[in-house]
């Protein structure tokens, strides 16, 4: 066991775990923040997508011992962000989710995009998007919900 | 959205405060509905007359919120909002206002066609609606008729809208300052239900209820479920199904920090080894550290290698009769020239669904309480009580909210929940969570079955099919479940045949059979089921003979339809019609492909422009026109269609196969088992619905069939090659 002090949404906190365990579940289990989802464990599903210092990182493949000073930014957050709203508003009003599992992870590549590049082409969107999986398949509203989500940060 | 967990305890006390009435809906009328999937109830038997207490379903709340429960899982389909739809638009509530739950596993919320309370077969709209009117327009009635009494007025003088019954001389209530009077009203025995015409929210675009939650994050999954004192426990499956342990050399595991328990149990072939520890993260290491040597000497060690060919040989012959017409003899009098002899071979698929599977108990010795996003409430329930020694009305079950399923939650044999039942009954008194991490998914079975089809053709002068020899191989997804007995009938299981033996194609002499060989692989329903392997045959052939014939593959199609099916014919001018602007245009190097399918009662004709990037499909867009009957919520088919196609290409993905060598499946996670992601998913996906006044049927499953032939058939006028076997490794 290691004790670990970590920035999250902007608040200091504490833990003390093994330091191999993956920064997804220090969020979800040690500090009870269960936005953040659990798909595959290998970085191949983007469902525990996060914010390390400000980019899109998959937390389940990253140990905590490496989180290091960075801060860390979950969908719990997006709520007060206003690019974080914009794209939850868009992704409400365009009826994006089904199951929703996914859709953490989604909106957290979807907002680092957007951050990055405000008028994301669609191929832009591809290749930001392109490692969170959907399996319910809600593609093509994601797409939409994204430029709608553009417009409306102009 | 809240969470189910105290559910039972909010109803038992808001039963004063609240709305409470007792009625009998009687279930009858449902029985005339469009049903293709009949399960628990006996063949030829109707559903008792059911009795739907409304207080199960509607709690009208002081403050003028409307509480509607939901019999069935809500797992991305949409059922949580179109389902208080149809309630609230019989009972007028002001929509705003409208909440909804799932519902604890109970009598009152099985399925009234089904007997069991379960999501399948696209049944939740076709099999509620009239349930969920009723439901709607009973309570209605009774605050009517609380207001009648207080305003000593005649039932005819008033009207409701918005929540508020109004009467003559500008009186008017709310429903919540009705709701303590309407109580004590009788419930009728019948009740008048809207005219379709009168609808408020049947047949509009209403958004789900459940978005803003699962946008930011507070919406709770199974797997986010966290009870005090809670453990989480993983289980060492044999790396060939039914294996056992031989040894096991658990040290390693029991010295993680946190490992709590490490035991051996039953599974529903074989034995495992449980590992219980406080966090998922140890529980995970300590399963790493296990030293199991296991004795896999006593099972079947299946090779999907050797079952292909194997497959391939059982397909030269006839197997058990699904349907014979015509003459089979009419194929000596078709030229040589004029005959085709195809084979097809589908893999199996895994459904991973988003969430990895995951079950909560607790058992205290003489009851229990378990959390899970279940489709089989009922079966599972029964499961759970099976194995602790209990009676299924001992074990309290919690509807959770899953994250996706397609299927891979209605398991016959609940060997999930059993499995949680094992080491639950080991850990009496705390609630311990069972976690099946992703490559116990990919690798744990319950695959939609492997297939070859074998299918001889004679093509008669006029250039359509006038004899189709058609033979299925794969294994029986009922044989040795309860519903073996309602769906296997001569030896053939219905689910591996549908989508052809049904075809709405007029084929005058047609004879489709199976061989059901038994296989050490556990298969299970996969969203369509039966559909996803048989459209894609059918489709793809009736393509092939258009293309033969020279003729227009929408117009071939309308020509071989029978005449009788409209839910093929309305949707196929539809398609015909929003996708012409487009299909006509299409730039160099783009190809059209289409389709059409009926299955669970809704009819689907699908066009679809593909090209070659990369060296795989590129679907630029897809125009869809379906018939379900009356559209409940528009929007939400919409939704399911335009992501259920992209499901549906799972079927067309590079890795989208599971094979075993030696017993032992091949790939573990999403790495070697790959759905599709945005990019090969379609850019664009327009809906278009046929106006209709039929009972609604289905739109879950109704999706996936028509895509991959659509787009395969697409292919095949690129490259001039037929596909013939999934997954489309290379084109």
């Amino acid at each position: 066991m290691e004790t670990y002090q970590l920035t999250v949404n902007g608040q200091p906190k504490e833990v003390a775990v093994d330091p191999s365990t993956p920064l997804l579940w220090v969020l979800r289990e040690e500090l009870k923040m269960t936005g953040t989802k659990y798909g595959c464990g290998i970085a191949a599903c983007g469902a525990c997508t996060v914010h390390l210092g400000a980019v899109a990182t998959r937390s389940c493949v990253v140990p905590v011992s490496l989180v290091g000073k960075r801060p860390i930014v979950t969908i719990e957050a997006m709520a007060e962000d206003p690019v974080g709203r914009a794209v939850q508003d868009a992704w409400v009003s365009h009826d994006v989710v089904q199951c929703g599992y996914c859709q953490s992870g989604q909106i957290m590549s979807a907002v680092a995009l957007l951050k990055s590049t405000p008028r994301p082409t669609e191929a832009n969107i591809e290749e930001s998007m392109g490692g969170n999986l959907c399996r319910c398949g809600t593609y093509v509203r994601i797409r939409a919900a994204i430029k709608a989500a553009s417009q409306q940060l102009k | 959205m809240t969470t189910t967990i105290n559910f039972a305890n909010k109803l038992q006390h808001s039963r004063r405060s609240f709305l409470r009435v007792s009625a009998t809906a009687a279930g009858g009328l449902l029985v005339s509905l469009y049903l293709d999937f009949p399960l628990a109830a006996q063949e030829g038997t109707q559903p008792q007359p059911k009795v739907y207490p409304p207080d199960a379903f509607v709690q009208i709340k002081p403050d003028g919120k409307i509480l509607i429960i939901v019999n069935r899982l809500e797992f991305g389909q949409g059922v949580q909002t179109s389902l208080p739809m149809i309630l609230a638009d019989e009972l007028d509530a002001d929509w705003s206002q409208v909440i909804a739950e799932l519902a604890p596993a109970a009598d009152v919320y099985k399925d009234p066609l089904f007997g069991i309370q379960m999501v399948g077969g696209s049944g939740s709209i076709a099999h509620s609606f009239q349930q969920y009117r009723e439901l709607g327009a009973k309570t209605r009635a009774m605050l009517v008729a609380a207001a009648v009494e207080q305003w000593k007025v005649r039932p005819d003088e008033c009207h409701t809208e918005a929540s508020v019954v109004h009467g003559p001389g500008g009186k008017s209530a709310t429903y919540a300052e009705l709701a303590e009077g309407a109580a004590k009203q009788p419930v009728p025995a019948t009740v008048r239900l809207k005219h379709p015409s009168r609808f408020r929210l049947v047949g509009t675009r209403v958004r789900r209820l459940d978005s803003r939650p699962k946008c930011d994050g507070s919406l709770k999954f199974g797997l986010d479920l966290d009870l005090p004192g809670m453990k989480t426990a993983l289980v060492a499956h044999p790396p060939v199904f039914g294996g056992r342990v031989k040894s096991l050399d658990d040290t390693a595991a029991r010295g993680v920090a946190g490992v709590r328990d490490v035991f051996e149990i039953p599974l529903v072939k074989g034995r495992g080894v449980a590992v219980v520890a406080d966090k998922f993260w140890t529980a995970k290491q300590a399963r790493d550290r296990l030293k199991i040597e296991w004795d896999l000497s006593a099972v079947e060690h299946a090779d999907t290698g050797q079952l292909s060919a194997k497959y391939k040989e059982l397909a030269r012959t006839p197997g058990n009769v699904a349907v014979s017409r015509g003459d089979q003899k009419a194929m000596d009098a078709i030229a040589p020239a004029n005959r085709m002899v195809v084979e097809y071979e589908f893999p199996y698929l895994a459904h991973a669904p988003m969430e990895p599977l995951n079950t909560t108990i607790r058992f205290d010795g003489d009851r229990a309480e378990t959390w899970a996003g279940s489709q089989f409430q009922t079966v599972d329930q029964m499961a759970i009580a099976e194995v602790l020694g209990l009676k299924p009305e001992q074990v309290t079950f919690y509807t959770e909210m899953a994250g996706g399923g397609f299927g891979r939650r209605a398991v016959p044999d609940s060997h999930v929940q059993r499995e949680a039942a094992a080491i639950a009954k080991r850990l009496r008194g705390t609630p311990v969570k069972l976690v099946w991490t992703r490559e116990d998914d990919v690798q744990g079975g319950y695959y939609r079955p492997m297939h070859v089809h074998r299918v001889e053709i004679g093509i008669g002068q006029d250039g359509m099919p006038a004899v189709w020899r058609h033979v299925i191989v794969g294994q029986s997804i009922l044989r040795g479940t309860p519903f073996a007995a309602m769906l296997v009938k001569n030896g053939v299981d219905e689910t591996a045949v549908e989508g052809t033996a049904d075809t709405h194609y007029n084929i005058p002499n047609f004879h489709v059979s199976a061989h059901h060989p038994a296989v050490n692989v556990p298969v299970l329903w996969w969203r369509s089921v039966g559909h996803t392997h048989n459209a894609f045959v059918m489709e793809t052939l009736i393509d092939e003979l258009a293309t033969r014939a020279k003729a227009d593959p929408i117009a071939y199609r309308r020509r071989l339809l029978k005449d009788e099916a409209g839910k093929l014919h309305r949707p196929l001018d539809l398609m015909d019609e929003k996708s012409a602007a487009w299909r006509t245009k299409l730039p160099k190097g783009h190809a059209l492909g289409v389709s059409c399918h009926e299955s669970f009662g809704t009819g689907v004709a699908c066009a679809a422009d593909v090209s070659i990037e990369n060296k795989r499909p590129k679907i630029h867009r897809v125009t869809i026109a379906v018939d379900p009957g009356i559209a409940v919520n528009p929007l939400t088919i919409e939704s399911q269609f335009q992501a259920g196609v992209a499901f549906g290409i799972s079927q067309l993905m590079a890795k989208g196969a599971i094979t075993l060598k030696d017993g032992r499946v091949e790939q573990r996670n999403f790495d070697g088992y790959t759905p599709p992601y945005i990019i090969d998913a379609p850019v664009a996906v327009d809906v278009h619905i046929v106006p209709s006044s039929e009972a609604p049927a289905g739109c879950g499953e109704p999706p996936v069939p028509v895509i991959s032939p659509a787009v395969v058939n697409a292919l095949a006028r690129l490259t001039g090659k037929r596909y013939r076997s999934l997954p489309l490794v290379s084109i």
